[in-house]
């Protein structure tokens, strides 16, 4: 498309009139064209008030939900819409909201121990569901930690993840999903970021693209974590450049 | 909830609700409350203009409202006014709803719009009283026929251009040209700034 034709599309931009694509590669153009951002943003103010012009009484139910859902949601902190560093470039991130922990957590119970897992060699049965349990039963303890924070990322490839930590309890959990698989014989591994060196956090399943899993140590005051891909069972420094990095919650 | 549609049109209203959302922000409950009654009756409006559907009309200005809430940390003034901010949300939302049916239910949904096109205007129809209403139907007739079905389609019916021009029975560049200089024409008419 040209640019002149670009240029005709702050109308149709200005209205939502646009398909997801157009509307990428239009707001790519409309960041170096400044006209451009000011003639949309005027359309944009100008389409609000045909909106205006729309309104309709909401029934008093809705009120009343609305007032409700918000005292369990949590909000986004200021200005860092692109906060976590993903290995593309920075996007839209959306921190997950209590009622999406919540869902963390009822996805975790549902998993019980296959939300976790670890490259061990041969263990008893007994032993790896009870390790399975206790891992479960940390994992919920951090995302219903009064104190915990969540930082969230798209990851690239269609992938989004967050990262929920509770300084109180000195713990992460990472949750996951849309992963692409990792090639054969490797797997993700999570590392904490200390002041730019890395410690081992424990890998991912490989076989799972959804996921939730506690990082192994205690957070100790890490300001990142990382996600390489290594040789099944894990490195002990990172042997590739990472996947994604994201910066820890405060 | 009275005051909600001089919102936007007396510039001496918005202040108070830039004021209030600085307020939700901090996480003020009671803040948001007030923000609630501001912009909740636009809000539905926007979203059932689009959606028609009263029920999921409801829900889905319960999440625009929820996240009006969840990101107003985010909200920066000096990028737009907050009503526009807010509407400009709604009617993201509606429109990705429209869209996000599935692909029978989307040419069900799209037939009966295009069955609609000569009631373009019923949006607009029953809001009469309302000075906002008054001006914003005032200014959309000094837009030309095509002007107007093409910019009202695409507002209130969630079109995307090319659906205006399949609708309209007009060439794609056509209807790029006519929602732009629609919108500028209307721009002017209300003496809107960003």
């Amino acid at each position: 498309m040209t640019t002149i034709d670009l240029h005709r599309l702050t109308g149709a931009y200005a209205l939502h009139a646009l398909s997801d694509d157009e509307n990428v590669s239009f707001e790519r153009h409309l960041a170096r064209c400044e006209p451009c951002a000011q003639e949309a943003a005027e359309l944009r103010a100008t389409a609000a008030r045909l909106g205006l012009a729309a309104e309709t009484a909401p029934s008093p139910a809705l009120r009343e939900h609305v007032l409700r859902r918000i005292t369990t949601v949590r909000q986004e902190a200021p200005g860092t819409v692109g906060g976590p560093l993903s290995a593309r470039d920075g996007r839209r991130a959306r921190l997950l909201s209590r009622w999406a922990l919540a869902a963390c957590l009822a996805a975790v119970a549902a998993l019980g121990g296959t939300a976790v897992w670890e490259h061990r060699r041969a263990e008893d049965a007994g032993e790896r569901a009870h390790r399975a349990a206790g891992t479960a039963d940390e994992i919920a303890a951090v995302l219903a930690a009064p104190d915990a924070r969540t930082r969230a990322a798209e990851l690239g490839d269609g992938a989004t993840g967050a990262v929920v930590v509770s300084r109180e309890l000195d713990r992460a959990v990472f949750v996951v999903s849309g992963m692409t698989h990792p090639p054969g014989g490797k797997v993700y591994q999570l590392w904490f970021d200390d002041a730019g060196s890395m410690r081992p956090a424990g890998v991912m399943d490989p076989r799972r693209s959804d996921q939730v899993v506690l990082l192994r140590g205690a957070v100790d005051g890490a300001s990142g974590m990382g996600i390489t891909v290594e040789p099944v069972g894990g490195s002990r420094e990172p042997t590739s450049g990472p996947v994604a990095l994201m910066t820890l919650p405060a | 909830m009275k005051e909600a549609v001089d919102i936007g049109s007396n510039p001496s209203t918005e202040p108070d609700l830039q004021g209030l959302l600085g307020q939700v922000a901090l996480g003020d409950e009671e803040a948001f409350a007030g923000v609630y009654d501001a912009v909740a009756g636009p809000v539905l409006g926007v979203v059932r203009a689009v959606l028609r559907d009263h029920a999921q009309s409801e829900e889905v200005a319960q999440e625009v409202l929820v996240e009006v809430w969840r990101t107003a940390p985010r909200y920066r003034p000096d990028r737009g006014t907050a009503i526009n901010w807010i509407l400009t949300l709604a009617h993201r939302r509606a429109v990705d709803r429209v869209r996000s049916v599935d692909a029978a239910a989307a040419r069900d949904h799209r037939a009966a719009l295009l069955d609609r096109v000569p009631e373009y205007d019923e949006v607009a129809e029953h809001v009469e009283a309302r000075l906002e209403r008054e001006q914003v139907r005032r200014c959309l007739r000094t837009l030309t026929e095509i002007q107007r079905q093409a910019v009202t389609l695409a507002y209130y019916r969630g079109l995307t251009y090319r659906e205006v021009a399949e609708a309209l029975h007009l060439p794609l560049g056509t209807v790029k040209t006519r929602l732009r200089d629609g919108l500028i024409r209307l721009r002017d008419c209300l003496g809107v700034t960003a």
